[in-house]
């Protein structure tokens, strides 16, 4: 928000009002006139950027600070901050096993969206860019789950997966293949699995959305001359479409790892995180912590590491795939 | 914070669909004029009360549907009337939001006069924390009226909330299926049960649902076992030391191992939630779909909400008490429960303090009884609980030689939920008898 707010007032500010008589003028009048634009031009940026900086403040920086301090007490939820325990809460957070096996499942989460949505999304983009009757309603189709509030794609999952009575399980027996006797989310061994392929179900549109619109912005020509020089259909996709496809990519990829390591919605509708831990994400493990067991402290350490994790992450994914992105579109 | 929250709400629903089933048309005026009467007679006597000075109390609650809103607005009209400087101002909400507001409340320090207290570690925290108003000496005369029932609501022999409805857990069933089955008799031991779970097996019914996705239901059968195995010094002495290191919690651990290998619960059972929709554990109770499952008094009205005709399981509903285990320390008939009371902001006016005795009077927790809002805790009010299964139930209440308040809300949030998240880890075969005691205790420690 602040950035598209600062970006409009910069750019506002980058033409200055032509003066049309100041080739005539006298140098101290310039002066003056250019001074005069400056602090216009300041109070311009003020004037736009604190409404938008007030509220950012208020509600993200003082949470973040707020949660950063929490994580230093142990602290039941009532009275004041008084039991200061240093780093005791990160040391609890990070030996805790319920921890570890929560940061497994995200990261098989962050991994497993790239890993499945990636080919699935290139091959579904490159079906639905060639012209066909009915595209654009199979594009609606294919981005209808994305459109979808997490909650309640998560909800209509749920019952499609309920053991012996969902939709699943009866078509599954009605052809006689067999069906795990916990249910699909209620068995350890299938239940993260299982949450990943709704979650792919229900995210896949994404890269679809953004591989046929990079897609769109390759020019034909290119096709064309491969065309010419006898290249195959397959060898022009391997050539062309991919390589230049490469910041879309990279740039979703970003996305879906961040929205990843915040997994929290879809997979408290569907499991609450169980059967017994086996689906757990960093966020349900500080969830549970904060507002399940009242141990918010614990909850506000397990929030500052996680932070931490994102933040590393998006550097270290930035430093290492979007670097010559930027700074090719920076060009 | 859903576990076992929803119950008071879902009791009152229950009672609309009772009243309209079972009252209707007769008795409503009656039973008003009586409170109205006796109001004027009871409602004043409060010291503050009495005095001119205008006092307003804020009071939430969760009966925000009929028969339940109508009883409680006329409980404050009718003191109002007697105390003619006392204005109760009422706020009647959902029982989730209720929950929400009151947490955030306390957190902000900013609370209702008058509000619903579930006791235990969580009242501790709140007593600790300078939250709530010791009533000890205002209340004293009802405190001893109520008898024991308030030891859940005492901190250091000091009385922080007074209850107004008890209940406990037991087995809800459907006399239909145990029928088909072939069970005349609801099983009293733990072998005839674990034999009654075989039969109904055998007539291709799932015996029992539980639904462990919210940990509590699933907990209840440990703390059932602790209850059974051991004996009540020994669960009192350890509850009060937070020192579970006696051999009968690893026994509870293994009597929870017996019920789970008998494979009776449904499918899915680890991911079943208690009570919301037709595939929760009541939802599938409620719809004929397992024979029975164990929840606390409320269950009836959960499962009016989750069927269509709003009947639940209707007449086929029955009850029995957890069975007794063979060998075991613990009184057999030793019950485990826990229900709501009411309690005052610790900035309350003294007037509150007359409204909540109020609320426990005789004629408001017989009005309370009759329009089967809960199990009242009054003595001179049981007597007036119309429906036989929960007639039956208060019996059974009435009669053990002792209640044990839900450990999690015993222990607190904290340590209640690690325990809680064990015995869920023993129902998916991922924890030892053992384990449970370890996570116990290793959560005891991090309190420390």
């Amino acid at each position: 928000m602040t950035d598209a707010i600062t970006g409009s007032a910069g750019g506002a500010s980058e033409a200055p009002p032509a003066d049309p008589g100041s080739t005539d003028v006298a140098r101290p009048q310039v002066r003056r006139s250019r001074r005069r634009d400056n602090w216009r031009k300041r109070a311009e940026i003020v004037f736009f950027v604190t409404p938008a900086l007030a509220l950012f403040v208020l509600f993200v920086i003082v949470p973040v600070l707020t949660a950063v301090q929490m994580s230093v007490y142990r602290w039941k939820g009532f009275g004041p901050l008084e039991d200061f325990v240093g780093l005791g809460n990160y040391t609890s957070v990070l030996t805790d096993d319920d921890f570890h096996e929560a940061l497994a499942h995200t990261m098989t989460i962050v991994v497993g969206s790239i890993i499945l949505q990636l080919p699935l999304g290139l091959a579904v983009a490159l079906l639905l860019n060639r012209r066909m009757r009915g595209q654009g309603l199979l594009r609606m189709i294919v981005f209808v789950p994305f459109v979808l509030s997490e909650v309640i794609a998560g909800v209509i999952w749920f019952q499609l997966l309920q053991p012996r009575y969902g939709v699943l399980d009866t078509l599954m027996g009605s052809v006689g293949l067999p069906v795990p006797e916990q249910g699909w989310l209620g068995d350890s061994d299938f239940a993260l699995w299982t949450v990943l392929i709704v979650l792919t179900w229900k995210y896949l549109g994404l890269p679809i959305l953004l591989f046929l619109a990079g897609m769109q912005s390759i020019p034909d020509e290119l096709y064309e001359s491969a065309q010419l020089d006898g290249a195959s259909w397959w060898q022009a996709q391997r050539n062309i479409t991919f390589p230049l496809l490469g910041p879309t990519m990279r740039t979703w990829a970003f996305l879906s790892m961040i929205g990843s390591l915040q997994q929290f919605d879809m997979v408290w509708v569907l499991t609450h995180g169980g059967p017994a831990g086996a689906t757990s994400t960093i966020v349900t493990f500080l969830i549970n912590e904060g507002t399940e067991r009242y141990n918010f402290g614990i909850a506000g350490a397990a929030s500052v590491i996680l932070f931490v994790i994102a933040l590393t992450m998006a550097i270290a994914y930035q430093r290492l795939f979007l670097r010559r992105d930027t700074r090719e579109a920076g060009r | 914070m859903t576990r076992r929250t929803r119950r008071p709400a879902l009791a009152v629903a229950a009672a609309v669909a009772l009243v309209v089933t079972a009252c209707a048309g007769q008795g409503d005026d009656d039973a008003t004029d009586d409170t109205d009467a006796n109001a004027t007679e009871t409602a004043d006597g409060g010291d503050e009360a009495g005095s001119d000075e205008p006092v307003t109390i804020e009071w939430w609650h969760n009966s925000n549907n009929p028969p339940g809103r109508d009883v409680y607005e006329q409980a404050a009209e009718d003191f109002m009337t007697a105390n003619p400087n006392v204005t109760i101002e009422i706020s009647a909400q959902a029982h989730e939001d209720m929950v929400t507001r009151l947490e955030a409340a306390m957190q902000a320090g900013d609370m209702p006069d008058i509000f619903m207290e579930r006791g235990g570690g969580e009242l501790l925290a709140k007593v600790d924390a300078g939250l709530i108003k010791d009533i000890t000496d205002d209340a004293a005369e009802t405190i001893g009226k109520l008898g024991g029932s308030v030891a859940g609501w005492q901190v250091d022999d000091r009385t922080y909330a007074l209850p107004f409805s008890l209940g406990v857990v037991g087995f809800w069933y459907n006399t239909d299926l145990f029928q088909q089955a072939g069970i005349s008799e609801p099983p009293e031991t733990l072998d005839d049960w674990v034999a009654s779970v075989g039969a109904i097996k055998d007539a291709g019914i799932e015996p029992v649902s539980v639904g462990a996705g919210d940990a509590w239901p699933a907990a209840h059968y440990w703390y059932y076992a602790a209850l059974r195995q051991c004996a009540q010094d020994v669960l009192t002495e350890a509850l009060a030391s937070l020192d579970f290191s006696d051999e009968c919690f690893v026994r509870a651990g293994e009597t929870v191992q017996t019920i789970v290998e008998a494979e009776p619960f449904n499918a899915g059972f680890l991911t079943t939630v208690a009570q919301e929709g037709p595939t929760s554990a009541s939802g599938l109770l409620a719809t004929g779909k397992v024979a029975m499952e164990m929840q606390g008094h409320w269950e009836p009205g959960v499962m009016q909400g989750l069927t269509e005709d709003g009947t639940g399981l209707g007449e086929q509903t029955a009850w029995f008490p957890f069975p007794s285990v063979p060998d075991a320390e613990g009184d057999p008939a030793a019950v485990l429960g826990g229900g709501d009371a009411w309690a005052a902001s610790a900035d309350a006016p003294d007037a509150a303090v007359d409204f909540i005795e109020y609320l426990l009077s005789d004629e408001v927790q017989q009005t309370f009884a009759e329009n089967s809002m809960g199990l009242p805790v009054n003595p001179a009010a049981t007597q007036f609980v119309a429906d036989p299964a929960m007639a039956e139930l208060l019996e059974v209440r009435d009669s053990a030689p002792y209640a044990q308040l839900y450990l999690d809300t015993y222990l607190g949030q904290s340590i209640g939920g690690a325990l809680n998240e064990a015995v869920v880890d023993m129902f998916a075969g991922q924890a030892s008898p053992q384990d449970i005691v370890d996570a116990l205790q290793e959560a005891v420690a991090a309190e420390q």
